[in-house]
């Protein structure tokens, strides 16, 4: 009843935002729209990421490199063939699924910090690639000006394109998460060793999670072409990774919206320290940022360990938790 | 339905089970017992796959089962509790039991269709008959440890399991638990028509049920006989009914 009603509400407030994104292009000026784009890849990117972290418990340390090759196999289709749009834009996050595939099946035998330690080698090896195959990717200058078909080509056209597909991944990835699959995938996270013992192959369903995280995570990658129109090597590297792993813990990574909330957050402060150039005698203070990330994680862990919005869930169920524990002792 | 001939396992040099036999026929309510360390829960280990025997033989209707990995003994009919309560524990008492039905009706893969429509009866039917019915909305890491036993029974129930193993299913009960839960497992075995294996330590408890038990000390059996006979075996007196 209670969980009815939280849902509805936060149904509520969703089509609120939504209503509100769409009529945003008529008030805000360019530079705020482009911001929100890349706001809603980075959502995407973080949301599918919190598919395994968070509601599998599966450590996708690596996560970024599926963001990277979806962004790379879409950007390279555009750039140097002259096939379709739609071609480049599937074929995107099939590529990213498929290394979400390749990788998964020998990382998964893998527990947790292992798995996510493989993961990090094994996603290396493909940033490795983009980095240093001049010919083909342009190394670590990437490349830029990618043609994005004309439709989608402006500031706000792109932005409407961004909205409406993330749009449409939440929804799914909302419906996955409720259904037997999203379900049973929690359960494991919650008790691996139950669940085989109720007759669920565990590696095979954290697999097929992977997959699935990596499409959306490919989505993504097809999102920041589409906003960016470049591609560069730092799309799949480690340090994207970490980001955006902080960004499902700091928002809460047990929730459906906390790694919205997280992203938004983490975004937002990148960009705006980014912008800071002075404060006094210390000069350049947006090259600290990385400086803030760390405080934040050092806060984040001590006081907020599952998250901004799981801490309110807490709250919620405060009397009742308390109740448990009371009614437990003998 | 159930046969163990001459099981082995050892954790380095620490032979934890060495020589287990059991028998245990469909329909008969069996328990195994023994002092702590004797290998009681190393052996319900090896015949759901947990753990991988040394040596030695589980026949399950007359097939060989150890060698398989655990979702698949599960499959062919065999669910279980663990000693230490193991239920999802972010998960409500509902979703609990509701994964493990899922499970059984080969549900668990599908992506687009809302879970909480699916197998309801099913899951209310199986927390009636367990008794938590009405705490289907907590929290499962909420409930009291009495009542997370029952829930991990009704999880394993969720399976129809043709055997049902139960680790100790009354280890921490108050006695007024430990008696409402041995007669829900006495009800659930005459109801449900299930075999069901669990081990004890209360004596009473195992004399009072059990239609046959089994002694283990040390890692191997001394007996597995009815409980009149197990009480009048000088052995079993020795190694564990006398020191009590």
């Amino acid at each position: 009843m209670f969980g009815d009603m939280i849902r509805q509400k936060s149904f509520g407030v969703s089509v609120i935002i939504f209503a509100v994104l769409l009529f945003a292009p008529s008030f805000l000026p360019r530079f705020y729209i482009y911001f929100l784009a890349v706001i809603f890849v980075t959502v995407l990117l973080a949301m599918s990421l919190n598919l395994c972290v968070g509601h599998g418990m599966i450590f996708q340390f690596h996560h970024g490199v599926f963001y990277g090759v979806g962004a790379y196999t879409a950007g390279l289709l555009l750039a140097k063939t002259s096939l379709p749009w739609w071609i480049a834009f599937l074929a995107g996050p099939l590529a990213a699924a498929f290394a979400g595939l390749l990788i998964g099946i020998f990382c998964i035998r893998l527990n947790r910090l292992y798995f996510g330690m493989l993961q990090i080698s094994l996603g290396s090896l493909i940033w490795a690639i983009a980095f240093r195959w001049y010919d083909l990717t342009g190394g670590d200058d990437g490349i830029h000006g990618i043609p994005i078909p004309d439709f989608i080509a402006s500031t706000t056209s792109s932005y409407y394109f961004v909205l409406i597909v993330l749009g449409i991944c939440l929804v799914l990835m909302y419906l996955i998460l409720k259904s037997p699959f999203g379900s049973t995938l929690e359960a494991i996270r919650d008790n691996p060793e139950r669940c085989a013992a109720v007759g669920i192959h565990v590696r095979r369903h954290q697999l097929k999670a992977i997959v699935i995280a990596t499409f959306f995570g490919g989505v993504a990658g097809v999102l920041f072409v589409v906003v960016e129109g470049s591609i560069f090597p730092d799309l799949l590297f480690w340090v994207l990774s970490l980001e955006i792993f902080i960004m499902c813990l700091l928002g809460g990574w047990f929730t459906f919206a906390g790694p919205i909330l997280g992203a938004v957050i983490i975004v937002s402060l990148r960009t705006f320290v980014g912008m800071i150039q002075n404060i006094g005698p210390i000069e350049n203070v947006g090259e600290y940022w990385t400086l803030i990330m760390g405080v934040i994680l050092i806060l984040l862990i001590f006081f907020l360990p599952e998250g901004i919005m799981g801490y309110n869930y807490r709250q919620l169920f405060r009397s009742r938790a308390k109740y448990a524990s009371e009614s437990q002792v003998e | 339905m159930l046969r163990v001939e001459d099981l082995h396992k050892s954790f380095d040099e620490f032979k934890a089970v060495n020589g287990a036999h059991l028998t245990v026929e469909k329909g008969q309510l069996v328990a195994v017992i023994g002092p702590n360390g004797a290998g009681k829960t190393t052996l319900f280990n090896l015949i759901t796959g947990q753990l991988k025997p040394n040596n030695g033989k589980i026949l399950l209707n007359d097939e060989d089962i150890s060698k398989l990995p655990p979702h698949v003994i599960c499959r062919k009919g065999i669910a279980r509790s663990f000693q230490i309560a193991n239920v999802f524990h972010r998960l409500s008492v509902f979703r609990n039991v509701q994964v493990s039905v899922l499970s059984q009706q080969k549900l668990s893969d599908k992506l687009f269709q809302p879970a909480a429509r699916l197998v309801v009866d099913e899951t209310h039917r199986i927390l009636e008959s367990v008794g938590l019915l009405d705490r289907k909305m907590d929290v499962a890491g909420s409930l009291s440890h009495g009542d997370k036993r029952i829930l991990e029974i009704a999880i394993a129930l969720g399976n129809e399991p043709k055997l049902l193993i139960l680790d100790e299913p009354t280890a921490g009960m108050s006695p007024e638990e430990t008696a409402t839960t041995m007669a829900l497992i006495q009800r659930l075995a005459a109801d449900e028509d299930l075999t069901i294996l669990f081990c004890e330590h209360d004596m009473e408890v195992v004399f009072g049920t059990a239609q046959s038990i089994m002694v283990m000390q040390q890692g191997h059996s001394i007996i597995q006989d009815d409980p009149e006979i197990v009480r009048q075996n000088v052995e079993v007196q020795q190694a564990y009914l006398g020191d009590e």
